[in-house]
């Protein structure tokens, strides 16, 4: 066992870490071949993305998606189902959260707002069961299904924003814009009774909050409760779950509902909390972003939460670049697939040199 | 409200700031990219006139999509750079909410209108362009039925397509147009498979001319058309030389010097409403030496003649979106 090798910080930490460095490195690479420089990248992207409270609105905002799309990931993963179907379940989140916003008059945000987690998270869960239902009671393999299933969701938001939502006199297939009263308080309204001030451009919003809870609460779940450890068992071993009266059809069932419904919740922060209105790409890859925050986070709630930083910073770190430099925010995608590419496919590259060498170490002491 | 005092007095005081330090234009092209052939290329054109005229330096972005709207255009005002100029429509709900909190920064949107007192909202009378080339296409059209081949079927579009139907029925009254949509959802911007298929379906109709106003759709209908032998038409750019020789002219819209005026009149220039018609020299049709060989001298004095007509006011033509509906069925 590699817990045995190696002491459990250096496997959550020195891992992802050094996987870190090695992505950046090879990024750094790519830069230098489309004749750009890194060191003047890097520098822009650390000031666009934290050197300002605008630039820490924006991070702020794309770490709130990527907490609740790896959040997803995550249970799923623990229950060792690939959910990547994120990026559908949070498009149906955010018709979810238009329908709420837009037919209900709310007296006020924060009724508003639970209404729309709600609604958000029961779209999201309703996309993600189908799948979840072929996988557990068909066979049907959940990748398949769920990636299947995003252009299906796209198909079906396209049409609604075309046809259904869209106002008669708008060109833009959009829904209309959200009542004033539903603006929900961005970070700057929060921190200013602190005596904080924070731009009022960047779009987080209290949503960040319910993201970090609903971390600490998977957390809880996980760890704390029968069915979290029903969840892990199954995670280890179907067999051994099998045999200890676990059912495997609840368990695919409800981690994939429990999945559906963080990934739809995220819809909550980029459609109310950002643009106040459902557009066409308002998940904006996120849902597979989670997956790379899942797997640099260990797939632990709280482990994904610096890793969903890392993630809010690159996205808002890319678009500066874009807007600078000649290179495309396409570069960010790059960076995240060789992330995925090191901690996930490339994980016992890194991992076996540093068990030896921790071996080595031990062997002498 | 006492907030959003707050806040506007913090952007003003960064936005004049950033303001004295560079104020260079920004262009922002809309999702299609700037080198679509067609709308954003118009308006690169116009802000590459610019600079080369007056060695000044200018930003631009394109959009990747839908949601980094906003972003884009606060990262610009923030970071300085005035006036900002945009094309498309589908800026207007974002820029409704921006431009308030960025009073000293002036931005134009075309072929939107945005009710505030710092954006100029630039709109073209395409029904204008498009009847001059209308008639045009009547006039060459052999078997009396040509063709229209719309991007996604908003009111915009129809007002291309009316306009072009108004112009083929007054050199041919006894004409026959087809109009076909590519599609209802933004996709049909940028399918020129469908596009083909389409103007295929038109011609095996009789279809002897086909005129394109679907943006990137629009290269599979003049690359069919081509290949059949039959006219086509281009539209917002000058597409003519797409296809010497094939493509009978191209609807001109001249995004290019909205973009060019915006620019040059910089954060000082006049806002409200502008708009672009024939007699201001913002739509038009495109002669050049790739189609003078299509274009007959009666052809020519014909739609010099409407030209004049609409310019002086005594033809009018019939613009969709004034009542959503037009006279020659456009469905």
């Amino acid at each position: 066992m590699s817990a045995r090798a190696m002491p459990r910080w250096a496997d959550v930490t020195l891992v992802p870490l050094i996987s870190l460095i090695l992505a950046f490195g090879l990024s750094a690479l790519v830069i230098l071949a489309i004749g750009e420089d890194p060191v003047r990248a890097t520098q822009l992207m650390v000031t666009g993305a934290l050197g300002s409270s605008y630039g820490w609105g924006y991070t702020l905002y794309y770490t709130t998606n990527f907490l609740f799309t790896g959040l997803a990931v995550s249970i799923a993963f623990q229950a060792r189902l690939f959910n990547i179907g994120g990026e559908g379940q949070a498009m149906l989140g955010g018709l979810g959260v238009a329908m709420v916003a837009l037919f209900i008059p709310w007296p006020n945000w924060w009724l508003a707002l639970i209404a729309a987690i709600a609604a958000a998270g029961l779209a999201g869960a309703a996309w993600a069961a189908i799948p979840a239902w072929l996988q557990a009671r068909r066979g049907s393999h959940i990748v398949i299904t769920t990636i299947m299933f995003n252009f299906i969701a796209f198909s079906l938001l396209n049409y609604i924003l075309s046809h259904v939502l869209r106002p008669p006199t708008s060109m833009d297939p959009a829904t209309a814009r959200f009542d004033n009263t539903l603006r929900l308080p961005r970070l700057a309204d929060v921190l200013e009774p602190l005596g904080i001030e924070f731009s009022r451009s960047g779009p987080a919003n209290v949503t960040l909050f319910v993201a970090l809870a609903a971390c600490v609460l998977v957390w809880a779940l996980l760890w704390r409760t029968r069915l979290g450890f029903e969840i892990r068992a199954f995670g280890e071993s179907h067999p051994a779950a099998h045999y200890a009266g676990i059912s495997g059809v609840k368990i695919v069932m409800v981690v994939m509902l429990i999945s559906g419904a963080l990934a739809g919740m995220m819809a909550v922060n980029s459609v109310m909390g950002g643009p106040q209105r459902l557009v066409m790409n308002a998940v904006e890859g996120a849902g597979f972003i989670g997956i790379a925050v899942a797997l640099m986070g260990r797939s632990h709630p709280i482990g994904i939460i610096p890793a969903a930083l890392l993630f809010g910073f690159l996205f808002q770190g890319g678009s500066e670049l874009a807007i600078e430099t000649r290179i495309p925010r396409e570069m960010i995608v790059i960076i995240q697939a060789l992330v995925i590419m090191f901690t996930g496919a490339l994980d016992n590259m890194v991992r076996r040199p540093l068990e030896a060498l921790f071996l080595a170490f031990r062997g002498r002491a | 409200m006492k907030l959003t005092r707050k806040f506007l007095g913090a952007t003003a005081a960064t936005a004049l700031f950033a303001g004295t330090a560079l104020a260079d234009p920004a262009m922002v092209y809309d999702l299609g990219g700037k080198f679509d052939k067609s709308f954003n290329e118009a308006a690169y054109g116009g802000a590459e006139r610019w600079a080369e005229e007056t060695g000044g330096s200018y930003r631009d972005l394109e959009m990747q999509s839908e949601a980094q709207r906003e972003q884009a255009l606060r990262r610009l005002a923030e970071s300085g750079s005035n006036p900002i100029v945009m094309t498309g429509f589908a800026f207007m709900s974002v820029l409704e909410q921006i431009a308030p909190d960025y009073p000293d920064t002036t931005f134009t949107i075309i072929d939107g209108v945005v009710d505030a007192p710092n954006v100029r909202s630039v709109v073209f009378t395409e029904h204008e362009g498009s009847f001059l080339v209308g008639m045009l296409a009547g006039m060459a059209s052999e078997t009396g039925t040509v063709g229209f081949v719309g991007g996604m079927d908003i009111p915009l579009i129809r007002r291309f397509a009316c306009g072009y139907a108004q112009g083929v029925m007054a050199a041919n009254p006894d004409a026959n147009v087809i109009v076909n949509y590519t599609g209802s959802t933004p996709a049909a911007w940028n399918d020129p498979v469908r596009g083909g298929e389409i103007t295929s379906a038109q011609i095996s109709q009789g279809a002897d001319v086909v005129f394109a106003a679907a943006g990137g759709t629009g290269v599979g209908v003049l690359q069919t058309a081509t290949d059949a032998g039959i006219l086509s038409i281009g539209v917002d750019s000058n597409q003519n030389h797409m296809h010497p020789g094939h493509i009978l002219t191209s609807m001109l819209k001249r995004v290019d010097n909205a973009v060019y005026e915006a620019f040059t009149e910089g954060a000082e220039m006049e806002t409200g409403v502008h708009v672009m018609d024939l007699a201001a020299g913002g739509v038009g049709w495109a002669l050049d030496e790739h189609n003078e060989g299509l274009i007959t001298a009666e052809m020519h004095e014909a739609v010099d003649a409407a030209e004049a007509a609409i310019v002086s006011g005594e033809t009018v033509v019939h613009d969709y979106m004034s009542d959503n509906s037009c006279p020659i069925s456009v469905n």
